[in-house]
This record gives C-alpha cells, sequence and structure tokens, in this order.
C-alpha cells in the first residue's frame, strides 16, 4: 500500500532551485580546476548535462554529489550551503547518486546490495524492505531481485545502479552515464524512467549520447572545459545548428555549432 | 509509521459512525472531506481498518460478497507463483559492520597472529627471537600495527569496488569510520590477547602492546583524513618498521618505545590522534579519504 501524504510532502519548499550554482570551482588533482567558474540552476525536471570527454562532467556531478567539495564560488542543494567539512547527512538522505564506475560487491544478491544502500542511506529500518522492493520493480529486476550479482549482465549491474539511487526516494538524482552499458530496448525503458522520475525530481544526467537528451530530457546543459556553454531546452539546442554544421540530426548539428567554434580548436577529436 | 506508533497510544481514532457509514458507502452523509481525512487515517491505523472490516460484513453484505469473489479468483494465482527463495538472506547486520572486502584482510590478520604465535612458541626452544627475560615476543612486536591493515583495508578505494557510493552516503564519515574501526578492533584484539596470553612473556603487560596498538589506529585515521587511509596506513607501517622492529631485532631486545616507560608517549599519540579525528570528521565524507 503507498504511505499517506505526509506532512513533509505537501509542505512548502523554502528554496527556489534544488541545485544553484554561483562562480563554482572544483579542483581536481593539484591545479586543474576540472570546473571552473560555473554559473548554473536547475529545478524540477530532468537536465541533460552534455559535453566532450574531459569537460568536467563527472567532477561537477561529484561535487553535486558532494564527494569532492568546492574550491571557490557557492554551491546550494535544496536550499543547503555545501562547502567547508560538515558532513551534509540531512542532505545527503535526500540524494540519490549513481557513480561512472559503479562498484559492488559480487557476492551479493541484488535485494542485499540495495537493502545495504538503503542502511547506508538511512532510510528506516522499518521502511527499508519495502522501498527495496520498490526500486528493484522500477528498473525491471523483480524477477532477478535474488540472484547474486556476478550472475547479471553489465546491463543488469547498470540497472541495480539505478535502483540503489532511488531506494531513497532523492529529491535530487545524479546519474553519471547511466545508459552505459545498456541495449537499445532497456535504453528506451530508462528513458521512461527518466521522464517518471522527472515529474518531481530534480534529476541531473550526465551522457555523451546526444539522441539520450533528445528522448528523456526536459533541459540540455552544455558543458565544455568546466564552463557552462549552453542552458536551454533540446529545441534550442537543435535551433542553434544550421545546415552548414556537421552531424546527423539536428541535435548533434546544434552541438557541433555550440562546442566547434572557431575558438575551440583543442585538436579534431 | 508515526501514524500507526499514535494509534498504539490510542490518541484519535474515527468514530464508529464514520466508519458505518463509509461501510455503506456513498449517499449516506459523508462529506468529501470526510472520507478523505477517514481514508488517510486508515492506511496508517490497523485498528481502524479491522473496525471497517468488521462494518463491511454487517452493513453491506454486498461489497462482502464482491471481495469474497475476487478473492476466490484470485487464490489459485496466488499459490501457483514461485516461492521466495529459501537461501539465508544476509542481512545487512553484519555488512553494517562489516565490508564484505574486509574479511579476507581480517583473516590474514588473525593468521598473522597465529604465526607470530607459532614462531614465539618454537622461538622458547630454539633461542630464535628468543622470549625470555630481555629477549623480545613477535606477537608484542606485530601487535601494534596489525589492525592499522584491517583498518586500511575497510577504507582503501583499491579493495572496496563500492568506495564512491559508500562516500557519497549520509552514513560515511566518522560514524561508519569509527564502526569500521571498531570491528577490526573487536576481532584482533581479542587474537593478540590470546596470543599474549599464550607466550606468556614475563614482565609484559596488555598494556605495553595494546596502547601502541589503539596510539597506531588513531594516528592511521587521522593521518587518513588527510592524505587517505591506505597511504596514511603504509607510512605507519613504516614508521613502525624503521624505529621498532628493526632495531629490537638488531639488538635483539626491546626498544625503548615498548619497554613500560614508553607508555606515556603512546598515550599522548592515542589522545592526539583521536582529538584530530574528531576535529577534522568532515574529512571522512569525501573522496580525498579514500586513496
Amino acid at each position: 500500500m503507498m504511505p499517506a501524504v505526509s506532512a513533509a510532502d505537501i509542505a512548502p519548499t523554502p528554496y527556489a532551485w534544488e541545485i544553484r550554482a554561483t562562480g563554482l570551482k572544483v579542483r581536481v588533482g593539484r591545479k586543474r580546476m576540472a570546473v571552473d567558474g560555473l554559473d548554473l540552476s536547475l529545478g524540477t525536471g530532468v537536465h541533460g548535462v552534455l559535453g566532450p570527454n574531459g569537460a568536467g562532467k563527472t567532477t561537477l556531478i561529484r561535487a553535486l554529489a558532494t564527494v569532492l567539495r568546492p574550491a571557490e564560488g557557492t554551491l546550494e542543494l535544496l536550499g543547503e550551503s555545501v562547502g567547508g567539512m560538515g558532513e551534509h547527512r540531512a542532505l545527503r538522505r535526500r540524494i540519490g547518486y549513481l557513480p561512472q564506475e559503479f562498484g559492488y560487491y559480487k557476492r551479493f544478491t541484488v535485494r542485499e546490495f540495495v537493502e545495504y544502500m538503503a542502511w547506508l542511506k538511512e532510510v528506516p529500518k522499518a521502511d527499508i524492505p519495502g522501498a527495496v522492493q520498490r526500486a528493484v520493480e522500477r528498473v525491471g529486476l523483480a524477477d532477478r531481485a535474488d540472484e547474486r550479482m556476478k550472475a547479471l549482465s553489465g546491463g543488469m549491474v547498470r540497472r541495480v545502479g539505478i535502483a540503489q539511487a532511488i531506494v531513497n526516494d532523492p529529491a535530487v538524482l545524479l546519474l553519471d552515464e547511466p545508459t552505459a552499458g545498456l541495449d537499445p530496448a532497456q535504453r528506451l525503458r530508462f528513458r521512461e524512467l527518466l521522464q517518471e522520475l522527472g515529474a518531481d525530481t530534480c534529476v541531473v544526467v550526465s551522457t555523451h549520447l546526444v539522441e539520450d537528451v533528445a528522448a528523456a530530457c526536459t533541459d540540455v546543459v552544455l558543458f565544455a572545459e568546466g564552463r557552462l556553454v549552453f542552458q536551454g531546452t533540446p529545441d534550442e539546442l537543435a535551433a542553434a545548428g544550421g545546415p552548414e554544421h556537421v552531424g546527423d540530426s539536428p541535435l548533434e548539428r546544434g552541438y557541433s555549432a555550440l562546442l566547434l567554434t572557431p575558438d575551440r580548436t583543442g585538436g579534431s577529436w | 509509521m508515526k501514524a500507526d506508533r499514535k494509534a498504539g497510544r490510542g490518541v484519535e481514532h474515527a468514530s464508529v459512525r464514520v466508519i458505518d457509514d463509509y461501510a455503506r458507502g456513498s449517499g449516506t452523509g459523508l462529506a468529501a472531506d470526510q472520507v478523505w481525512a477517514l481514508e488517510a487515517h486508515l492506511e496508517a491505523c490497523r485498528v481502524c481498518r479491522d473496525r471497517l472490516s468488521a462494518a463491511v460484513t454487517t452493513h453491506a453484505p454486498a461489497v462482502a460478497t464482491l471481495v469474497g469473489t475476487v478473492w476466490s479468483g484470485l487464490e489459485p494465482r496466488l499459490a501457483a507463483t514461485a516461492p521466495v527463495s529459501r537461501r539465508r538472506h544476509r542481512s545487512v547486520r553484519l555488512s553494517s559492520w562489516l565490508t564484505p572486502t574486509m574479511v579476507p584482510w581480517l583473516a590474514m590478520v588473525v593468521s598473522v597472529t597465529l604465526l607470530a604465535l607459532l614462531l614465539d612458541l618454537v622461538g622458547n626452544g630454539f633461542g630464535f627471537g628468543s622470549s625470555g627475560s630481555g629477549g623480545v615476543s613477535l606477537v608484542l612486536l606485530f601487535a601494534p600495527v596489525l589492525p592499522v591493515l584491517g583498518v586500511a583495508a575497510s577504507w582503501s578505494q583499491g579493495l572496496d569496488p563500492a568506495y564512491e557510493l559508500t562516500a557519497s552516503v549520509p552514513r560515511a564519515g566518522l560514524h561508519l569510520v569509527l564502526r569500521r574501526t571498531a570491528s577490526v578492533l573487536a576481532l584482533v584484539v581479542p587474537a593478540l590477547l590470546v596470543a599474549g596470553w599464550a607466550t606468556g612473556v614475563p614482565g609484559v603487560t596488555a598494556a605495553q602492546w595494546l596502547l601502541p596498538c589503539l596510539a597506531f589506529t588513531s594516528t592511521t585515521l587521522a593521518l587518513g583524513g588527510v592524505v587517505g587511509v591506505t597511504r596514511a596506513a603504509v607510512a605507519v607501517v613504516a614508521v613502525w618498521a624503521a624505529v621498532v622492529v628493526t632495531p629490537t631485532l638488531a639488538a635483539n631486545r626491546a626498544t625503548f618505545a615498548l619497554q613500560t616507560g614508553g607508555l606515556p608517549v603512546w598515550g599522548l599519540v592515542l589522545t592526539l590522534g583521536v582529538g584530530v579525528v574528531i576535529a577534522r570528521r568532515g574529512a571522512y565524507s569525501v573522496l580525498g579519504a579514500h586513496r
């Protein structure tokens, strides 16, 4: 049975944007700023973060997941300022995160792993079994829930990763390259899931597949060399490109129009 | 869940009249807001659900028969679904203390203890690393650094595949660090105690190795917040080898560090380590501590 509507569910939000960054800089290694002066405001919906390899997408997602601290600038998640040495426990309970390299314990079954993650995310003990079952069903793994992780295919492992990210019903969901390793049918199903989640959650999906963005995202964030290049709807991105730009689809032409301008010739790849 | 607890304390339930009207169905004068409030209450309150089911059987036999029909139609299909696998479900309780990757490391730590114990016992007879008066036992020599290995294993990026996920959860940070460290110590310290008791070196008290052991563990964690726990463990083991093990083996007698005179120093190191860990507790919830 679905839980009754609680006071927390209908309380007004005390913030305008789920994610708000101003002048955000995040350092990687000693010197390099992988995110270099980013201004970004993201609300409810599915936001696709697009950009070439090495643009700083993963670093940005890690900073949003609060596992990297900003070097400069401010970052506010759900109205709470992130930074300093705080642990951000209350904030992290409302974040779901799927890292690019999703590591898991091979000997665990799907259910055990998602349960373990739910425990780590401080889901109330009595709610864990129900929350785990819902998450596993949502990614279509209910029939494989009691199989060990090592027996799963790459696409299924990815789906377990998505299940653990949504097990705590997050308000901010961060997915780093979630479609890698999914076959076309699974990608379609995944896009549907994204649209479902985006109705009441701020979903940030980093990807390098332009077609994922076209199909599932309400908003595109184009990102290069640590800076914001473009933010708008997929249609606006498509409109930026003309027939003279490289690409097979309007979105790809828009992408190359914005990224491959003459002052950005950092190599042909 | 909150509502359940409230119901348990008997705070407020729907009146019998309202439940009866609800069971009879529409056209009984229940306002829409009353229906809404009642349904919200029913979702959370077991007592009122029981009352409702009783009310349905007495006041609305038509509904009761309908439910009965649906139930009898469903029953054969429910019986046909595959039963849940009987395999013992690994409970969260164990993995909340130990990550699965720690188990082989702890096994190694315990076997090193046993090996040191064996060598000590054999050495008594052959004069190798002799643990007689003036000599030094291998257990005593290795005890302080063994838990450090376990602590490193529980936070290592190379050994824990889910390190990035673990770093991002609310439970990450000091809480989880202490939990895993405590479980390492809970396994290693008894093994060392037994070994220490079995070798029975005269004039060596448990404090002589327990205090350095705790001091090294806290130093590893304190340093780990800055350079990563794995690197910190390597550094601490190297320092231990250079300052204590080498001079001891060379001279075949306990260095100052292991004698009773060294105890206040170890106490100071322990206090410092614990202080730094508490002051920098936020450092364990970012990726840096996992290097």
